[in-house]
């Protein structure tokens, strides 16, 4: 199969802390990936290496077989990769539109996908004019994923998107990410395995910072050992 | 300048003539300033007798209080230049720098020095020279400083700012600088002399001050502007859309860095004289101060800050003599308690929450315990992360 981005062995580090220590992992073209392990595990470190805000020490990244390793982060997002970080990552002191409209690599990206975009999140569209910070969690959220949509990314970083959401907007969200699935290649990392094992495709499993375990999500769901041994109860 | 031109701005201009009306308002007392203040507080006395009706306005508009009181807005004028230039860096683009006299004190001296007998410069050329010379200081200084965030970028400005302190206190350069003395009554032309000419002066400072105005006004509502925002928030998530934020806050360095000399040379031509006090880092802790009563990243704030500053400085002077710094020092606690987001920052927020402000109040001199549910209601604003589940 032909991948998107493969993740060679990196090694990286916070400080002095040796925080992954061997992650490696591939993303088919066109699939939904899922990154799972135990909090503190590595997940979102290995997001950040990817994106040059926390450069690997010693591995590749390799995004459309090129390395991108050490290059800096705002060249790596021009690349085309989106990044929804966790925590609702939006801007507080800008509306709606400025938050969208910021994330627009060429002239009127926003005008090009806003019907794409409002279709999968109708909310936001009523919510325009709104400083962002006065979104409720859901929506903030739902902006968050939308930003990353505005400009043409071929791959998407999704950092726990269910994170702190009521279940009924988790549902949404998951319906959302369905969505843009048909659209480009997603890279997720996720808590909370029920939606995990409906989105996925394949799966991979870190552990202490390393890759442990990796294959396809129907194997994953029926493998109650594997679940129990580095997701904890699921 | 990123290429991604936006209409964000568009939609909003066509109905923001009436926002504009208050602007417009403030703009209209401040070109009549001097005639009202002419008829009402001007020195009858000044005018020469057989005068015109015109001249003898005009005679009025330089003497007595009028006179004063023009002064005192050329000031406020050429603080809040300085100041707004501060609130481009600390309020919309969230770099805290202990060095920004720096600029206006260079600009300051470079004016000075130009149009003094070593150089004689015409003041025009001096004055290309001042936002020429800013230009280069602050993309230097910018470019060294920002590498690093926070209390460090905080640390380092400090110092370059005392390098030029020191540099102008320095006894090598006594011909040109004066040292620590300064330089006083160098030739600033007559037609543009303050002594002489106030009302002349005071246009010139005016239109300086509305030009700075729009100017930042458009920067900040401009696409770089917008990011400045952002990188304000968060620079991670603006890094990671693909901005290269160092250069936003260089742009956000330098805009600031020449508003403020252009500032400090208002300054010098007003008092025909400089001091090595105008580097000091005094006069940033001055400008931080005005930025934080008027509030920080509203524009409008910084200016009202210097508004207030140089006024209170003024009359609590009068009513209490050297002790005033104390009761300003008061009242300067007292907005922050109060009013956490400063004047106009409060304003737009709607909010005026006593309560709030009793509870830090109380905190702050210890009669309440931490903890406090009115003080933590505040901190919980800023925090940004509301209770999970919430929608």
């Amino acid at each position: 199969m032909n991948n998107l981005l493969v993740i060679e062995n990196i090694h990286t580090y916070i400080e002095q802390f040796h925080i992954l220590e061997g992650v490696s992992l591939e993303v088919p073209q066109g699939s939904i990936v899922v990154l799972l392990g135990r909090n503190g595990a590595g997940k979102t470190t290995t997001l950040k290496s990817i994106l040059g805000l926390r450069p690997p020490r010693q591995g590749k990244v390799i995004f459309e077989d090129r390395e991108i390793q050490g290059m800096q982060p705002h060249l790596i997002a021009q690349l085309g990769i989106g990044y929804v970080p966790e925590h609702r990552a939006i801007f507080r002191d800008l509306t709606v539109e400025e938050n969208l409209k910021i994330a627009e690599r060429q002239k009127h990206d926003l005008d090009k996908r806003s019907d794409f975009i409002f279709n999968v999140f109708p909310d936001l569209k009523r919510l325009i004019k709104l400083p962002a910070g006065n979104l409720s969690g859901g929506q903030q959220q739902m902006l968050a994923i939308a930003r990353a949509l505005v400009p043409e990314n071929s791959l998407l970083l999704i950092d726990e998107p269910s994170e702190g959401l009521a279940p009924v907007l988790i549902e949404e969200v998951m319906d959302a990410v369905r969505q843009l699935s048909a659209r480009t290649t997603i890279l997720l990392v996720e808590q909370n395995f029920s939606m995990a094992s409906q989105l996925a495709e394949r799966y991979f499993i870190i552990e202490s910072g390393r890759s442990v375990k990796n294959g396809l999500m129907p194997d994953l769901i029926d493998d109650q050992e594997t679940i129990n041994a580095y997701l904890g109860a699921a | 300048m990123t290429s991604s031109t936006t209409n964000i701005e568009d939609a909003p201009l066509k109905k923001a003539w009436p926002q504009w009306w208050p602007y417009l308002a403030v703009l209209a007392f401040l070109i009549l300033f001097p005639f009202l203040a002419g008829l009402t507080i001007g020195d009858p006395s000044a005018v020469e007798p057989g005068a015109g009706w015109l001249t003898a306005v005009a005679q009025r508009t330089e003497s007595g209080y009028a006179k004063f009181w023009q002064g005192m807005l050329i000031q406020i004028f050429i603080w809040g230049i300085f100041a707004l230039s501060y609130d481009l860096l600390l309020g919309f683009t969230g770099i805290l720098s202990f060095g920004h006299a720096m600029f206006f004190g260079t600009g300051a001296y470079a004016v000075a020095i130009l149009i003094d007998k070593h150089v004689s410069w015409p003041l025009g050329w001096a004055l290309a020279a001042v936002i020429l010379i800013s230009l280069m200081q602050s993309i230097i200084f910018g470019v060294l400083s920002l590498r690093v965030k926070g209390v460090y970028l905080a640390m380092v400005t400090l110092a370059f700012a005392e390098m030029f302190f020191i540099l102008s206190e320095a006894g090598d350069f006594r011909k040109y600088t004066g040292a620590d003395d300064g330089l006083h009554g160098f030739p600033v032309p007559d037609y543009l002399s303050a002594a002489d000419h106030r009302t002349r002066f005071y246009y010139l400072a005016l239109i300086f001050f509305v030009i700075v105005f729009l100017a930042a006004r458009r920067l900040v509502n401009s696409p770089p502007g917008r990011v400045m925002i952002a990188t304000r928030d968060n620079e991670h998530r603006a890094t990671t859309i693909g901005f290269d934020t160092f250069r936003y806050k260089l742009i956000a360095f330098v805009a600031a860095g020449v508003f403020a000399g252009l500032a400090g040379a208002l300054s010098a031509l007003y008092n025909v004289s400089i001091t090595p006090a105008l580097l000091s880092t005094d006069r940033t802790i001055d400008v931080l101060a005005m930025t934080i009563i008027g509030g920080v990243g509203t524009l409008v704030g910084p200016i009202t800050g210097a508004v207030i500053v140089q006024l209170l400085g003024y009359w609590l002077e009068r009513w209490f003599g050297s002790s005033w710094t104390l009761i300003y020092g008061i009242i300067f606690m007292l907005i922050v308690v109060f009013l956490p987001y400063g004047i106009i920052g409060t304003l737009r927020a709607r909010s005026l929450r006593l309560k709030e402000g009793w509870g830090r109040w109380l905190k702050l001199l210890g009669i309440k315990s931490e903890g406090d549910a009115a003080f933590a209601s505040h901190t919980e604003m800023d925090n940004g992360d509301q209770p999970p589940g919430q929608s």
